[in-house]
């Protein structure tokens, strides 16, 4: 008899390089653990699961899409990112000790069985389509659907 | 002491960082039958206590750790 898998479900609110990585290494990990993953990608979290595509309808959403375009490698890191700099060092230091890029990591938590999902009402703000995500990604969910995955999670977590 | 484990599997997961070790020992875990020994040589520090956490959560056994200069072996029976 198969024992009910335990399950870990976080939120990824942030856009940032390092806590992205936080969250696939949680997530690659705890699947390891044999648990089952689910993440939930809201607001500037949604790059981590978009296609480098140009976003937006109106105006605003247009220049949205244009000041905070580009797919997950364009993501940089929370502190000393000086326009990209930043990015630029932290990829040369993590290639130099053989750490995987978040592509990777993203890639790996997928094959691994870790569930992607947009948030629909912050898809509907920054006017991003369900076109705009990687293959992998989920349909869109509202956050309804994160409270009943959370419920059954014996660990939460919000990046 | 004469400990002579049978291994059922050699996993080379040196250089691996964090969460890498315990990923790969997890996909290779099913390889080896119930019963069977992994034998995995890492050289993340993390993997001291990464590896025998894993066999925690998993209901895995290490049944043997050792470390050799800077290699850090675990042999890890599958329990189920």
């Amino acid at each position: 008899m198969e024992e009910k898998k335990k399950k870990l479900s976080m939120v990824v609110f942030s856009g940032d390089m390092d806590k992205i990585m936080a969250a696939f290494i949680i997530a690659t990990g705890a699947a390891a653990s044999n648990m089952d993953v689910t993440m939930f990608f809201t607001f500037w979290g949604l790059r981590a699961v978009k296609k480098p595509v140009n976003t937006g309808k109106g105006l605003f959403g247009k220049m949205l899409g244009f000041m905070y375009g580009g797919d997950i490698r364009k993501a940089g890191p929370s502190k000393f990112n000086f326009y990209g700099m930043g990015r630029w060092m932290f990829k040369k230091m993590m290639a130099s000790k053989g750490v995987m890029d978040l592509v990777e990591f993203r890639n790996l938590a997928h094959e691994m069985g870790v569930k992607f999902y947009p948030c629909s009402m912050s898809m509907d703000v920054l006017e991003i389509t369900a076109n705009d995500f990687i293959d992998t990604a989920e349909p869109e969910v509202g956050v309804g659907f994160f409270i009943s995955e959370a419920l059954e999670s014996q660990i939460t977590l919000f990046i | 002491m004469s400990e002579d484990i049978k291994v059922d599997l050699e996993l080379d997961l040196k250089g691996l960082l964090c969460p890498l070790p315990m990923v790969r020992v997890s996909q290779n875990i099913s390889k080896v039958p119930v019963g069977g020994v992994i034998k995995a040589i890492a050289t993340d520090p993390g993997s001291l206590a990464d590896i025998p956490s894993w066999a925690k959560s998993t209901g895995n056994e290490v049944i043997k750790s050792e470390r050799i200069e800077k290699d850090l072996i675990f042999y890890i029976k599958r329990l189920k």
